[in-house]
């Protein structure tokens, strides 16, 4: 049975069918991915002052993958065009060059970004407690400044184990630039180029900590969002990619050979999805990261 | 909406993002007086004039191969 409309356009919509199927779809997706951004934007604007953590993404290596994407919205549509004009040959290196970058971005993301978070570590003072790790929290200098309070040590956790083991009664942690000098204006900002953690080792009493994690959904608000937010888009370029591939390999080929305007609408409805995840990508990128 | 028709959306976009992203970068120069974010401002809006140069040359083209309608 051979499907309608994949090539010519049907006379009530004017739209081959693909192409209806790809809006109907990508509304569904606008409302997924609003009422995602939505949450993130309420939690924020409804956290208490000194508790939404800002600059902890490292914004160097968020703005080359968004020069990654940007780039293969750029190859996508050149692959496209060049269907368009039957060079099938040009059409193959711009869907590679495509593909390339969707797996840049995501190893980037997956095997640099992610575990640099989970290797991190912060425990949130218990407000009586706060007084004892001053030296390590610089409130009053804070206060002086009229800076947030800071209610967090965080830095690299040395003995780890202590996170699931009750006897085990305090943290190690090697600390933070900010936790090691808390009265060093420099540290008043937050950094966006990151800064390396220190030599400098404070024990954190666990009856002192009210909530200690590692850089993980569990840890905050700002985590969960962060990490479902670019999970689930990370999902959809892992999905672009795969369906991509698909039209890379020698089955398109076929495809063009019987039909080149079929490969070329299937490559369109394609493309539509790839810019609209790049799309999501623009906004994620000032709102995760620069703001 | 066509490929093309987004795909202008979407440089346009992107350009805002460049634009925005200089913006950022100045005002944390000014803020924290560090030189390197000077330099990511003057990458960001240097960024935002290629993909507008890009933008007007895609548009051309299509026009010109008649992909555009």
């Amino acid at each position: 049975m051979e499907i309608p409309y994949t090539i010519s356009t049907r006379p009530d919509t004017g739209l081959w069918n693909a192409k209806v199927g790809i809006w109907l779809f990508l509304a569904s997706e606008v409302m997924l991915f609003g009422g995602l951004f939505s949450a993130y934007i309420f939690l924020r604007l409804d956290a208490p002052p000194g508790i939404w953590p800002h600059g902890l993404l490292n914004v160097p290596v968020g703005t080359m993958n968004t020069a990654i994407l940007i780039m293969s919205s750029v190859t996508v549509v050149l692959a496209w065009a060049s269907l368009k004009m039957r060079r099938y040959r040009a059409y193959w290196w711009y869907m590679l060059a495509t593909i390339s970058c969707g797996v840049i971005f995501l190893v980037v993301k997956l095997a640099y970004e992610w575990p640099q978070k989970f290797d991190h570590f912060g425990a949130y003072i218990k407000p009586e407690a706060l007084g004892k790790y001053e030296q390590y929290l610089g409130n009053e200098y804070a206060a002086a400044k009229g800076l947030p309070p800071r209610l967090e040590i965080t830095g690299h956790l040395h003995n780890r184990a202590a996170l699931n083991d009750p006897k085990i009664k305090e943290y190690e942690v090697a600390l933070d630039p900010l936790n090691a000098e808390p009265t060093n204006p420099a540290m008043d900002r937050p950094h966006f180029f990151p800064l390396p953690f220190t030599d400098k080792i404070a024990t954190l009493e666990k009856e002192d900590v009210e909530r200690a994690t590692m850089f993980l959904p569990t840890h905050s608000a700002y985590f969960a969002s962060y990490f479902t937010i670019t999970g689930l888009h990370g999902m959809h370029v892992l999905g672009g990619v795969l369906v991509f591939i698909y039209m890379w390999l020698p089955v398109s080929k076929k495809l063009y050979q019987r039909n080149p305007e079929h490969l070329a609408n299937r490559v369109e409805v394609s493309g539509l999805f790839w810019h609209f995840v790049d799309l999501i990508w623009i906004f994620v990128f000032p709102l995760f990261y620069l703001l | 909406m066509s490929l093309k028709a987004f795909h202008i959306v979407f440089i346009l976009f992107s350009t805002l993002l460049a634009l925005g992203t200089g913006v950022w970068c100045v005002w944390v120069n000014l803020v924290e007086g560090v030189p390197i974010y000077l330099a990511g401002a003057i990458a960001s809006f240097a960024a935002a004039i290629a993909l507008i140069v890009y933008g007007v040359w895609f548009y051309r083209k299509m026009k010109r191969l008649r992909i555009i309608t």
